[in-house]
């Protein structure tokens, strides 16, 4: 069942084969395979790796916006203090040597038809599979105000690591002690579901040692602490005590940074250092391309290839997906999905068909103080009933305690995916 | 030049080849645990190398975790999410990893 076609009838030798030349990565496309991956995150970088890994006579041309990657895993110790940007940016230079092409440039639009995808400066690069992995962007329009306070600098949400990173450190350290930093938490779903305690940890750890009579209040559109709440808790009582105060029920609909205001719908609160989160969905190029199928906001995709349920041909991985039940959107679950894809676009090119029962297995580590770590732990396996990804029953949890011992696995763990990830 | 480029609406239809997929069940399996223990099982900063481990060393290990007469952190967690004739291929194809 397997259908010819010539390659040259679509192949556009266009301004990005212009570029690969230029990059000193100048192929014979018309002999082989070739799959584009939009966005060097944890997603796709790793599906452009594993994928030469395991089939090197298939062409791999990675699309990426930024000349390094900024790993949101560990940013929020950049906040604290306890570790620097220089920590948590990494080269893509690694990927060269499993033939990975990296073509740094912006993709704009994807035509499946044609099966193309247009990118910035490199005109036109054509695929036999794509895999697109740009992450989140930020749903601005649902909290009044929002965008104007941000271009300011005023209200910032350092939710993609990277320049909003070091505002907010800067805020951070320029805020008189006796203020008080407030976090905002969106809706599940959003990125990182143990992200923003952590951060408060971080936060607070910074604040202990530097600035003892401020406060972290946290105002979340959850009813409650949406992962790990009982760990996190402990920490905020033992370590931070008075410090940290919850306030669940408590969604963002406005700010405004004149007043130094967040408004939620049940109240206004007022802070020194207003850290916005603001609702995400796919990003930007998901929606350009077609593949938002759920909500408006998420792209759904058979979990067993992770092939867009919106258009064939087309892979979609990482935070912009449609969450399987009980898989959040992290770097881990990026890097394992991505393995998942990895194997299925080889055997697909291949002409065999993808492995029927996938399984992968997904460890968030939060940091509650500079050294010490807390996990939740969940393995997911191929449901021949769903037709989806589900928790294996009975594997899983989380720590019995916080402890040192994980902080260090946790420092690992970064560094071995970030390896993992990027060669 | 042509090339055969699987056409993914034929696919649907596809039959199963099924033991091309069998040989790189273990390789699949092996991939989720590389996030902590390296790519292949192998380089990886502060956990242990699971590269050129032998067979049965994995397994007696890993059941060890499971049962919870080894200590451990999380691997009690993960490895009950593992079948026993999933260890044996994980196993199988670490032990045959480069160290
Ligand atoms: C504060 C914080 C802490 C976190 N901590 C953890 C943690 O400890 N553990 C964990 O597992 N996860 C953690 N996460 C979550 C993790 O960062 C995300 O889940 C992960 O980055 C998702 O990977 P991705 O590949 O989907 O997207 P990203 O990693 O965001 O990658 C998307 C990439 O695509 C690029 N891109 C997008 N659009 C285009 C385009 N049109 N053209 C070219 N390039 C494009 C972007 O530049 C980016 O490099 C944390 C997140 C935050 C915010
Ligand atoms: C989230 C990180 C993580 C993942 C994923 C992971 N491990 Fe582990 N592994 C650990 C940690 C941590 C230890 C040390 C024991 C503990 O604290 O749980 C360990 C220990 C081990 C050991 C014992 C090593 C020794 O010689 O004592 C084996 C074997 C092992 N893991 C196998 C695996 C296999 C196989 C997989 C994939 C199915 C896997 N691990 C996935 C974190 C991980």
């Amino acid at each position: 069942m397997n259908r010819t076609f010539d390659r040259r009838d679509f192949l556009k030798l266009g301004g990005a084969a212009a570029a690969l030349a230029a990059a000193g990565c100048a192929t014979t496309p018309q002999t082989r395979a070739r799959v584009v991956v939009i966005g060097g995150g944890f997603g796709g970088a790793t599906a452009a790796k594993y994928i030469r890994l395991w089939d090197p006579a298939i062409e791999v041309v990675l699309v990426e916006r930024a000349n390094l990657f900024t790993s949101c895993p560990i940013s929020n110790l950049v906040l604290g203090g306890s570790k620097t940007m220089e920590d948590i940016r990494h080269s893509y230079d690694g990927l060269r040597k499993y033939g990975v092409q990296i073509v740094f440039d912006e993709a704009l639009a994807v035509d499946a038809a044609k099966r193309s995808v247009r990118l910035e400066r490199g005109g036109a690069l054509s695929y036999d599979r794509l895999i697109v992995a740009p992450g989140i962007d930020f749903m601005y329009d649902q909290i009044a105000g929002y965008d104007a306070a941000m271009k300011t600098g005023r209200v910032l949400h350092g939710w993609k690591a990277g320049a909003q990173t070091v505002g907010l450190r800067k805020q951070l350290m320029q805020m008189k002690d006796g203020g008080v930093y407030v976090l905002s938490v969106p809706l599940a779903p959003y990125r990182c579901p143990p992200g923003p305690y952590e951060r408060a940890c971080q936060v607070a750890s910074y604040f202990k040692k530097a600035k003892p009579r401020s406060k972290v209040l946290i105002v979340d559109a959850n009813p409650d602490v949406t992962s790990k709440g009982p760990l996190f808790k402990k920490a905020w009582a033992e370590l931070y005590k008075g410090m940290i105060e919850f306030r669940g029920n408590a969604k963002a609909i406005g700010v405004d940074p004149k007043t130094n205001t967040v408004k939620l719908e049940v109240e206004d609160v007022k802070g020194d250092v207003l850290n916005v989160i603001p609702p995400q969905r796919a990003g930007d190029l998901a929606v350009k391309a077609g593949l938002i199928t759920a909500n408006n906001r998420w792209c759904g995709v058979d979990w067993l290839t992770t092939e867009s349920t919106a258009v064939k041909g087309v892979h979609v991985l990482g935070d912009a997906t449609l969450s399987a039940p009980g898989m959040p959107k992290s770097g881990a679950m990026a890097n394992q999905q991505a393995k998942i894809c990895a194997s299925a676009v080889v055997a697909l090119l291949n002409g065999r068909a993808p492995n029927p029962e996938p399984k992968i297995a997904n460890t968030c580590y939060s940091y509650v103080s500079a050294d010490e770590a807390i996990h939740v732990a969940s393995v997911h396996t191929w449901n021949a009933q769903q037709k989806t990804l589900t928790t294996v029953p009975g594997a899983g949890g989380v720590s019995s305690a916080r402890n040192a011992l994980e902080g260090s696995y946790a420092w690992a763990w970064a560094v071995n995916i970030w390896q993992d990830t990027l060669g | 030049m042509r090339i055969a480029i699987v056409c993914a609406a034929a696919l649907a239809v596809a039959p199963m080849a099924a033991s091309a997929q069998q040989q790189n069940a273990g390789r699949d399996l092996a991939a989720s645990c590389a996030m902590c223990h390296g790519t292949n099982g192998r380089g990886a900063v502060g956990y242990e190398p699971l590269a050129g481990m032998a067979k049965q060393d994995l397994v007696r290990k890993f059941t060890e975790f499971r049962s919870g007469a080894k200590p451990a952190t999380v691997m009690h967690q993960i490895s009950k999410g593992y079948t026993d004739p999933q260890v044996q291929l994980i196993a199988e194809y670490f032990a045959a990893q480069k160290r």
